[in-house]
C-alpha cells in the first residue's frame, strides 16, 4: 500500500505543477478521478508486482514443502490462510533475530504458487525498500539460524517441513570418553579371571588336603582298599596298592 | 559270509565283555576315567555339540533357495539314511573300546591311527577359526548394551558435514561390521595389521571358552546346563516377538512354500546330504569321546535317535524363527521403497499427501506416465518387489552380523532383542567349541604330548594360550578372508574321508558280527536291519557320492573370495577376486594333510613294523592301556602277595 500513496503523491505533484491556481477548480474534479482510477490500479497493480518479485523458481526464493499428514497423522491441522499467515509471521521473526537491527514484518514475507501438496514459494523484501529483495545466502542463514524455532512452532521436523535448498544441519554424535563396550568387556574379563583363579586355587586345595589326608590319617582310606571294600562293596582278594595311580608313589 | 579283512590282534588290544563288567564296578570307585555326573549332562553336552551356527545360518538359506517346504524330504531323509546311521556308529564305538578318537582307531587297527590323527587335525583347525566367530559375536554383544545401537546410523564425518562416504554408499550395518569390526583390507595380501579391539574380543572369548572347559567334562557337565538350553528359550522368545511383527507370517509362508521342481535338482540332495553331516558334527572325534565317558549298558541306539531327532528339530525350528524377521525385515524394506517412489510422485506433481497410497499406486503411476511419461523416466522410480527382498537370501556371517542386526534396529526395544540374540549365538558356538577341543585336547593325551603328571588344568591351559596365539590370524585386518578360506577347505573334505574310513573300519575291519555282539551286550538287544543294512551299504554309499561331487566341484572351479573394496565399481557389492598362487600352498595344507595323515600313518606304521620285524609289535604297544591293568590286578589278586605297609616305590 505505501507504493500506491507515494504514486498518488507524486501525480498529484507533477499535475499541480502543471497549472498553478488557474485551473484549480477545474481540474479538482479531474484529479478526483484520476486518484481514484489509480487507486484502483495500485491495488491490482501492488499485488503484481509483488508477483514479479515471488514467482516459482525465483532467484532470491525457497520452496518449502510442508507433510501435515506425515508429521502428525491423525493430529494433522489444517493449512489454511492463517496458517499462511503464521508462517509469514515465524518468517519475519527469523530474519529479525538473524539481522538484529532491522524490524521485518508480515508484509516483507511474500508467499506464492500455493499448491495443495501443501507446498509455495517465499521471498523476503526489504523492510526499508520493498522492491529490494533480501539475497538468497542471507535467507538461508536466517533460517538455518531459527529452524529449531521454525520447525517447533508448526509441531514439524526438519524433514516434514522442508526448506529446499537448505540442507538440515546434522545433530553431532555424543561420544562417550570410554567406549561402552569396553565397560562391558571389562566387567566379564573380570568375572572369568576371577572364576579361573577361583578354580585353580580350589583344585591346588583339593590336592593339598588330599595328601594332608594321606599321611596324617590317610591309613583309613587305605586300609579300607586293602581290605577289598571299596564304596561299601566288598571284593573278593586284597586290593593290590603296587598298581594304583596314586602321585605318592611316583613323587620322590 | 559277511566280509571281513584280517585283523590280527584285535582281541589283545581291546577288553572282553566280562573285563568291561569288571571295570564297570571297579570305575566306580577310583574315578581313573572321567564320568557324567547324570545323563542329562551327556545328552546337554552331545545336543550342544550338533546344535551350532549352522543349524541358525546354514539350515534357513539351503531350505529357502532350494525349493521350500520341498527341502524338508531330502534333509529327513538323508538325516535317516545318513545321520543317525553314523551317530549310532560313533556312540557305540566310544562306549565299547572306552577312549578318545585316536585310542580307539589305534584300537581296532594300528594302521588306522591315521584316522583319529586326522580326526584331531581336523578340530585343531576349526576350532581356532570357530573361536574367532565366538570373537565377533561378543564383540557385538558388548556393543549391544547401549541405547542407540552403533550399526543403526552412519558416523559423521571429519568435518562433521556429513556422513562417511563409505557408510553412505552401504548402509550402517554393512559399515558397522566391514569397518568397525573387522576393519578390512580390500584383498587377502595385505594383512592391515592387528586390530586391538578383535585382539581383546578374542580372547575373552578364548577365556571364557577355558574357565568351562578347565577340568574337562567335570566343568563342561555344569556349563552346558546353560549353553545348550539358552539358545532354545531365545528363540522361543524370538518366535513370540517376531509373530507380532508386521509381514513376519510372509516370510515363513516363503520359506516354507514347496517347489517340487528342486527335487529334480541334484544340488539339492547334495546339500541336503552335506548339511545332514556337517550339522551332526561327525568324524571330529568328541562324540566318541564323549560317549566312552558313559557306563558300559548305556543305552546309545536310543541316545542317537533322540539327538538326531533333536538337532532335526532345531534346525526347523531355527529357521521359522530367523525367517519370521526376515520376513519383518523385507516387509519393511518393500514399505520403504514404495514409500519413497510415492513421495516422489507427491512432490514432483504437488498431489495432496493421502491421494497416492499403497492401494492405488499402480493405477495412479500409469495415469500418470500417460500424460507426462518423460518426467516419469527422470524420476527414476525403484521397483519395488516383496519376493526380491525375502529371496535376498544370506547365510553365514552376512545373516547374523548384517541381515539380522538391521532388522533388530528396527524393531522397539533394540538392545535388549540385540543381547538376547548375540548371547544365544554364543551359546550356540560355545557349546560346539566344547565338542571340538576336546577333539583336541584327549588325542594330544594320548599322544603323551603332555606328561601324564601335569595337572588337567594345565594342558588346557597351554592349549587354550597356544590356539589363541595361532588364531591371531584371523583378526588381522584381512581374518574374515583367511576364515572362509579355512572353513571351506579346513571344515570340508578331509571330514568326508575320515567318516568313511570311520564306517570302512568298524565294518570291515572290526567286524560288523563283533559290533552287533559288541551292541546287544551293551544294550541287551541286536541291531536291527536298518542299522545293518544302513552301516554297510548305505551310509558309505552316500559318503562316497557325496565326498566325489564334493572333490569334482571344488577341484574343477577356481576359488574365488568376496572382497570388501570400497574403491572398486561395483560398491557396495562385494568384489569377486581370485585367490593368489600362494593361497594354492595353504589349501593343501588344510585339506591335504588331515585327508592324506590316514593312508600315510598306515604306510609309516606298515614300514616300521615291517623294518623291525617285531611279531609282538602290536601287543608292546600298548603296554600302557586298561586291558593290561585290569589283567595285572586279576593276576595279582590271585597271587595274594604279601604287601609291606610301606612302599619303596616302584
Amino acid at each position: 500500500m505505501h507504493c500506491c500513496s507515494h504514486i498518488i503523491l507524486l501525480f498529484g505533484q507533477a499535475i499541480c505543477t502543471v497549472g498553478d491556481n488557474c485551473y484549480r477548480a477545474v481540474t479538482f474534479l479531474k484529479e478526483g478521478m484520476l486518484v481514484w482510477i489509480l487507486f484502483l490500479l495500485c491495488q491490482v497493480g501492488a499485488p503484481a508486482l509483488a508477483q514479479d518479485l515471488c514467482q516459482r523458481d525465483a532467484p532470491n526464493g525457497y520452496k518449502v514443502r510442508i507433510s501435515l499428514k506425515t508429521a502428525l497423522g491423525e493430529d494433522a491441522y489444517e493449512w489454511n490462510q492463517s496458517e499462511m499467515f503464521f508462517f509469514q509471521a515465524t518468517m519475519a521473526f527469523a530474519m529479525r533475530r538473524h539481522f538484529q537491527m532491522e524490524t521485518y514484518n508480515v508484509d516483507n514475507i511474500i508467499l506464492c504458487v500455493q499448491t495443495s501438496r501443501v507446498s509455495f514459494w517465499f521471498v523476503v523484501t526489504s523492510p526499508d525498500n520493498t522492491t529490494m529483495l533480501i539475497p538468497k545466502a542471507d535467507v538461508e542463514k536466517a533460517v538455518r539460524m531459527s529452524r529449531h524455532r521454525i520447525n517447533n512452532a508448526f509441531l514439524l521436523s526438519d524433514r516434514t517441513l522442508e526448506f529446499l535448498g537448505i540442507y538440515p544441519t546434522l545433530a553431532a554424535t555424543v561420544n562417550p570418553d570410554t567406549p561402552p563396550w569396553l565397560i562391558v568387556f571389562g566387567v566379564v574379563i573380570g568375572a572369568v579371571c576371577a572364576g579361573i583363579i577361583a578354580l585353580l586355587v580350589s583344585s591346588l586345595l583339593q590336592k593339598r588336603r588330599k595328601e594332608k589326608g594321606m599321611t596324617e590319617d590317610g591309613q583309613d582310606e587305605e586300609d579300607m582298599q586293602v581290605k577289598g571294600v571299596e564304596n561299601g562293596i566288598n571284593l573278593d582278594g586284597t586290593y593290590n596298592r603296587g598298581f594304583t595311580d596314586d602321585d605318592r608313589f611316583t613323587k620322590l | 559270509m559277511r566280509l571281513q579283512l584280517p585283523n590280527p590282534g584285535l582281541e589283545d588290544r581291546i577288553l572282553s565283555h566280562e573285563e568291561l563288567d569288571k571295570l564297570e564296578t571297579e570305575e566306580a570307585g577310583r574315578g581313573d576315567r572321567p564320568k557324567w555326573d547324570n545323563k542329562t549332562q551327556y545328552m546337554l553336552t552331545c545336543v550342544g555339540f550338533c546344535v551350532g551356527l549352522g543349524n541358525v545360518w546354514r539350515f534357513p538359506y539351503l531350505c529357502q533357495s532350494h525349493g521350500g517346504g520341498a527341502f524338508m524330504i531330502p534333509f529327513l531323509i538323508l538325516l535317516v539314511l545318513e545321520g543317525v546311521p553314523l551317530l549310532h556308529l560313533e556312540f557305540a564305538i566310544g562306549q565299547r573300546l572306552r577312549k578318545g578318537s585316536l585310542g580307539v582307531w589305534s584300537t581296532i587297527h594300528p594302521y588306522l591311527a591315521g584316522v583319529g590323527i586326522a580326526s584331531m587335525f581336523v578340530s585343531l583347525m576349526i576350532s581356532l577359526y570357530y573361536n574367532t566367530i565366538m570373537a565377533w559375536v561378543m564383540w557385538y554383544l558388548f556393543n549391544s548394551f547401549q541405547e542407540t545401537l552403533p550399526w543403526s546410523q552412519c558416523p559423521l564425518n571429519y568435518n562433521l558435514t556429513g556422513l562417511v562416504s563409505e557408510c553412505e554408499q552401504s548402509s550402517p550395518v554393512d559399515y558397522f561390521w566391514y569397518r568397525e569390526t573387522l576393519n578390512t583390507t580390500p584383498d587377502i595380501g595385505a594383512n592391515g595389521g592387528l586390530q586391538w579391539w578383535m585382539v581383546l574380543c578374542l580372547v575373552s572369548a578364548w577365556a571364557v571358552l577355558y574357565i568351562c572347559i578347565i577340568r574337562g567334562i567335570e566343568t563342561t557337565g555344569k556349563a552346558v546346563y546353560v549353553t545348550s538350553t539358552l539358545p532354545y528359550v531365545v528363540l522361543s522368545i524370538f518366535l513370540i516377538r517376531g509373530l507380532t511383527l508386521k509381514g513376519s507370517l510372509s516370510g515363513v509362508v516363503f520359506l516354507f512354500t514347496p517347489n517340487l521342481t528342486e527335487l529334480t535338482n541334484p544340488t539339492t540332495w547334495l546339500d541336503a546330504g552335506a548339511q545332514v553331516f556337517y550339522s551332526f558334527s561327525i568324524a571330529f572325534g568328541g562324540l566318541i569321546s564323549f560317549s566312552s565317558y558313559n557306563s558300559v549298558h548305556n543305552n546309545c541306539e536310543q541316545d542317537a535317535v533322540i539327538i538326531s531327532a533333536v538337532n532335526g528339530f532345531t534346525s526347523v525350528y531355527a529357521a521359522t524363527v530367523i525367517y519370521t524377521i526376515i520376513g519383518f525385515r523385507a516387509t519393511e524394506r518393500f514399505d520403504n521403497c514404495l514409500g519413497g517412489n510415492i513421495l516422489a510422485l507427491l512432490n514432483t506433481f504437488d498431489l495432496p499427501e493421502g491421494n497416492v497410497t499403497e492401494s492405488n499406486y499402480d493405477q495412479v503411476l500409469q495415469s500418470l506416465n500417460g500424460t507426462y511419461p518423460e518426467v516419469i523416466q527422470g524420476l527414476n522410480l525403484k521397483t519395488c518387489d516383496l519376493n526380491t527382498f525375502l529371496s535376498e537370501g544370506v547365510e553365514g556371517t552376512g545373516l547374523a552380523f548384517i541381515v539380522f542386526t538391521e532388522a533388530i534396529t528396527k524393531m522397539p526395544a533394540s538392545p535388549v532383542w540385540s543381547v538376547l540374540f548375540f548371547i544365544m549365538l554364543f551359546c550356540l558356538g560355545l557349546s560346539s567349541m566344547f565338542g571340538n577341543i576336546e577333539g583336541v585336547l584327549v588325542p594330544l593325551q594320548d599322544l603323551g604330548v603332555f606328561p601324564k603328571s601335569w595337572p588337567k588344568e594345565s594342558t588346557t591351559g597351554i592349549t587354550c594360550v597356544l590356539c589363541c596365539i595361532v588364531g591371531l590370524i584371523f583378526v588381522q585386518g584381512s581374518g574374515n578372508y583367511w576364515l572362509s578360506l579355512f572353513d571351506s577347505f579346513a571344515g570340508s573334505i578331509p571330514l568326508l574321508i575320515i567318516a568313511f574310513c570311520e564306517m570302512v573300519g568298524v565294518v570291515y575291519l572290526y567286524g560288523i558280527d563283533r559290533f552287533n555282539d559288541d551292541i546287544e551286550f551293551m544294550i541287551g538287544h541286536k541291531p536291527n536291519l536298518f542299522w545293518q543294512i544302513t552301516w554297510r551299504f548305505v551310509s558309505p554309499a552316500i559318503m562316497f557320492v557325496i565326498f566325489v561331487f564334493y572333490f569334482i566341484t571344488k577341484v574343477q572351479e577356481t576359488p574365488m573370495y568376496k572382497a570388501w573394496n570400497p574403491e572398486s565399481d561395483n560398491f557396495p557389492t562385494l568384489e569377486e577376486k581370485e585367490y593368489p598362487t600362494w593361497i594354492f600352498a595353504i589349501i593343501f595344507i588344510l585339506a591335504g594333510i588331515p585327508g592324506l595323515s590316514v593312508p600315510l600313518t598306515a604306510i609309516y606304521k606298515c614300514l616300521r613294523n615291517r623294518c623291525c620285524k617285531k611279531d609282538n609289535e602290536f601287543k608292546q604297544d600298548d603296554l600302557n592301556t586298561i586291558a593290561k591293568q585290569v589283567q595285572l590286578t586279576d593276576e595279582a589278586t590271585k597271587n595274594k602277595p604279601d604287601i609291606p605297609e610301606t612302599a619303596d616305590g616302584r
